[in-house]
């Protein structure tokens, strides 16, 4: 079901952990999602000198973390801004397609994790780590459930192939 | 070690017995049983042992009542949509189910819902009981069929059939139950449980797959699900899987015999793996019932981690085993199952369904555990929930 480059990463994943006095810290998704991401930055003179991530998902999204912490290191902020989450979706020879879009939010928390450190330098008050909360889509991104693969509308919270959740009586 | 299946519950493996019976079947050439000279005649005799075996197994005193179907799909979807058809007279459309089906017998009724059904579901407890009284106060006049399986595929909890089959039997409703997990598995009496249908399948009693049944209560109203030829007291269409069913037959008859003794040593398995556990990794829960619940199957939440991942490691080390997690698919469905027995979403994410077999053995126990605890350990390590716990 994954590529041999994404089950590299989920195996030995690249950069796991936390950064003792990160100057960017991004969060992203929620365990309600099923995903949800930490990135740690240490950016010196605009370019990211170390950066780490934690990680609650599946394969898929363990091996997102890993290859945008790879892509992501050694770049300057602005080339790291341009990070999409597409970009590490290729640089892992892609994700199946029910994949896509929840575990792909690796570009989301690297992003976030930028804005943070702007943030910080611009003197802005820290406020609450940004949360991507549980169902948000980017441009044209599509859900499909994990058991039918049938597409999932947006605003529906069930599969309807799948569920009577609508009849049950309360 | 070599290869570990705690897996069973997706693929049994095929008994050397039912392998060999299979073979000699392949090579007896054996004709079709709806054939009318001494092929069929040949074929019709291996049809019938092979019934009596099935009926035997689940004390059907008539095994004109059992019809051989391709599996528990077939017969699942056999029976909930044959008898809503076939008794849906003056407009009595109404069905009661639980929320914790099988999805084979959540999307039959989805269809029959697309033709005008009714469907009413009922919750379940914690353990993920379904309450007889659910089931009576669900029922109205309307009401031609309630469909409750046996045991939860996911979690293992038995239902209280025998009760709610006295409602069914007192409010004049049909009650099939879904027990594809059960027969073969835990002893099954259909006289005792009063079901009016049950569904079952054989590769759960380590038969081969693509040979299943379908228990009918004499007198009951069902149509046929494949239209076709006069096979199976007319009731199903299609000329037999004769080879499968002949598997199914033997295994039936092992499964009978070595009933007790196969439980016995799985339950000391899973014991085994319950008491040990604690020893390897902390917070958990255990999903199910503590009593009425399959022998062969734990369902595990491990805090922290998601169950994918953990699939994955494991079988990294050669150990088969099944989660029940969205992986992330977003907030869109973990297992509806665990949902429905009210664990936290985070948690439903993190479990592991075990399913051993009698091909287990107590050092494939102690190995899976030091195994699982180094996959928990580092996918904990990675993860941002356990750091916002205390543990940091």
């Amino acid at each position: 079901m994954y590529s041999e480059t994404v089950m590299d990463h989920f195996k030995s994943p690249r950069n796991v952990g936390t950064i003792e006095g990160a100057n960017g810290v991004g969060e992203i998704g929620n365990p309600l999602c099923g995903d949800m991401m930490s990135i740690y930055l240490e950016i010196e003179d605009d370019i990211i000198k170390d950066i780490k991530f934690q990680t609650f998902g599946c394969g898929a999204a363990i091996a997102v973390s890993s290859m945008l912490t790879e892509i992501a290191k050694g770049k300057t902020l602005e080339e790291a801004k341009k990070i999409t989450n597409k970009d590490v979706a290729e640089a892992l020879d892609g994700l199946p397609k029910n994949k896509l879009h929840c575990s792909n939010l690796g570009a989301d928390a690297l992003h976030a994790a930028i804005q943070d450190y702007e943030d910080r330098k611009a003197g802005k008050p820290k406020g609450e780590l940004k949360r991507k909360e549980a169902h948000e889509h980017n441009d044209e991104e599509k859900c499909y459930c994990p058991y039918c693969d049938t597409e999932i509308p947006e605003g529906d919270t069930v599969c309807e192939m799948c569920s009577l959740s609508t009849d049950n009586p309360k | 070690m070599g290869f570990i299946n705690l897996d069973h519950i997706s693929a049994n493996p095929l008994l050397s017995e039912v392998q060999e019976a299979m073979i000699d079947a392949i090579k007896k050439d054996y004709g079709n049983p709806s054939s009318q000279h001494k092929l069929g005649d040949q074929a019709t005799e291996a049809l019938d042992n092979a019934r009596e075996s099935v009926a035997r197994l689940i004390n059907c005193t008539d095994s004109r009542r059992i019809i051989f179907t391709s599996g528990g799909t077939e017969s699942v979807n056999h029976a909930v949509k044959g008898i809503a058809w076939a008794n849906a007279e003056k407009g009595k459309k109404h069905i009661v189910t639980s929320n914790v089906e099988h999805k084979t017998v959540i999307r039959s009724l989805r269809r029959l819902k697309m033709l005008g059904f009714k469907i009413t579901s009922v919750p379940v407890d914690s353990y993920g009981r379904v309450n007889p009284d659910h089931v009576a106060n669900a029922i109205n006049d309307e009401t031609i069929l309630v469909s409750i399986m046996h045991s939860n595929n996911e979690i293992g909890t038995i239902q209280p059939i025998e009760k709610i089959a006295e409602i069914t039997k007192d409010k004049n409703v049909i009650f099939h139950s879904d027990a594809v997990d059960s027969v073969g598995v835990v002893p099954i009496d259909v006289e005792k449980l009063g079901v009016d249908a049950l569904s079952f399948a054989s590769n759960p009693f380590y038969g081969p797959t693509g040979a299943g049944g379908l228990y009918i209560r004499s007198g009951l109203k069902i149509w046929p699900l494949l239209e076709g030829g006069v096979q199976e007291n007319n009731r199903r269409g299609g000329a037999e899987n004769l080879i499968g069913i002949i598997g199914m037959g033997v295994a039936a008859d092992l499964a009978l015999k070595d009933m007790a003794s196969r439980i016995n040593y799985i339950k000391t398995l899973k014991e085994k793996f319950l008491e040990e556990l604690p020893r390897y990794i902390d917070e958990y829960i255990i999903n199910g019932h503590p009593e009425y619940c399959l022998p062969n199957l734990v369902s595990v939440a491990i805090k922290y981690i998601e169950g994918e991942s953990v699939v994955l490691m494991l079988d990294e080390e050669n150990i088969a085993a099944s989660t029940r997690s969205a992986c992330a698919s977003g907030s869109l469905r973990a297992s509806h199952v665990l949902l429905s027995t009210g664990l936290e979403f985070a948690d439903a994410q993190g479990t592991l369904v075990l399913t051993f077999g009698i091909d287990n053995s107590e050092a494939e126990i102690e190995h899976f555990l030091t195994v699982l605890k180094k996959a928990v350990d580092t996918l904990r390590a990675m993860s941002p929930l356990y750091k916002k716990t205390t543990h940091a």
